[in-house]
């Protein structure tokens, strides 16, 4: 009996951990059909490319990590209000890059202020690979 | 005689009395205007994820239009929003706008009142680190999410007020 309850117990854990919310993929789609009309060799989105590219200062004052620090588990603090701000990363906050109204809403003013433009595709979904590959 | 002298002393004391109270009144009142009722939410979902909601009553109605045209230059940040989410709350922030004097330019911490206000702040306070921007109301307003602003309220962290 014991090691059945262990068993459903496991199975319960396992598949509560397949329902955390996602990004949506259409949107993760999107992202990589512009990235390979943009360039043809285009192969997949990266984590670690993401993670260098999200702690890395772009020609301005500021990186990702600036507000949101090195860590996307962790809160962050806005760099000229001092309001705190919640983790970023899924596993840390599930509401977390679930809206593509929001995704995008944030990446056009962050990109902006971090890099001085528009974020390109393959930008975009190395930081959601990154953001996303990171574990409790 | 004496009673008509006495009578004339009592309605003095009372005359007095009820100017003094009445003088007393709008000053409790004015303790009370230092809390605000922010209740729309949209407003404190899109405004209040990089500062807080400021109580739309501290800006005037041109200011904040001023503002809502601006968004994507905000005090240094983009911070642009859907058109029909900016109508929306510019109708928002214009109908809950106060009317004080000196509340025209479009930045809270430029109009008379707020310098007043703040006058004894020391400009090291303002710049500490647990301050950062005088944007940053809830370094010192511990209920400045809630709307309140009343001195009661006020904590000049430790680290600051060094």
């Amino acid at each position: 009996m014991q090691p059945k309850l262990l068993a459903m117990a496991a199975l319960l854990f396992a598949l509560s951990g397949s329902t955390l919310a996602e990004v949506p993929p259409d949107y993760l789609r999107s992202l990589q059909a512009a990235a390979r009309g943009a360039d043809p060799a285009f192969g997949a989105f990266s984590a670690s490319r993401g993670q260098g590219w999200f702690n890395a200062r772009h020609g301005t004052d500021w990186s990702c990590a600036t507000c949101h620090t090195e860590n996307p588990l962790a809160a962050g603090r806005h760099a000229t209000t001092g309001r705190p701000i919640a983790p970023l990363a899924p596993a840390a906050n599930p509401a977390r890059l679930t809206d593509v109204d929001r995704i995008e809403k944030w990446f056009k003013r962050n990109c902006n202020d971090v890099i001085g433009r528009a974020c390109t595709p393959t930008e975009k979904g190395d930081v959601l690979a990154y953001l996303t590959s990171l574990k409790r | 005689m004496l009673d008509e002298r006495k009578r004339k002393a009592f309605d003095a004391i009372v005359w007095t009395s009820s100017l003094l109270f009445a003088a007393v009144l709008p000053l409790a009142a004015s303790a009370d205007s230092q809390r605000y009722t922010n209740e729309n939410p949209s407003y404190r979902a899109e405004c209040g994820s990089c500062h807080v909601a400021y109580p739309p009553a501290l800006l005037g109605a041109d200011a904040w239009r001023t503002i809502m045209n601006g968004l994507d230059r905000h005090f240094g940040t983009d911070a642009s929003i859907g058109d029909a989410r900016r109508a929306g709350l510019t109708a928002y922030l214009v109908a809950s706008a106060g009317t004080r004097k000196g509340s025209d330019a479009p930045r809270i911490t430029e109009a008379r009142w707020f310098r007043k206000e703040h006058g004894e702040i020391a400009a090291a306070t303002w710049h500490s680190r647990a301050v950062k921007s005088a944007a940053n109301c809830e370094a010192c307003h511990s209920q400045a999410a809630a709307g309140d602003f009343s001195e009661r309220s006020v904590r000049v962290p430790l680290e600051a007020a060094r």
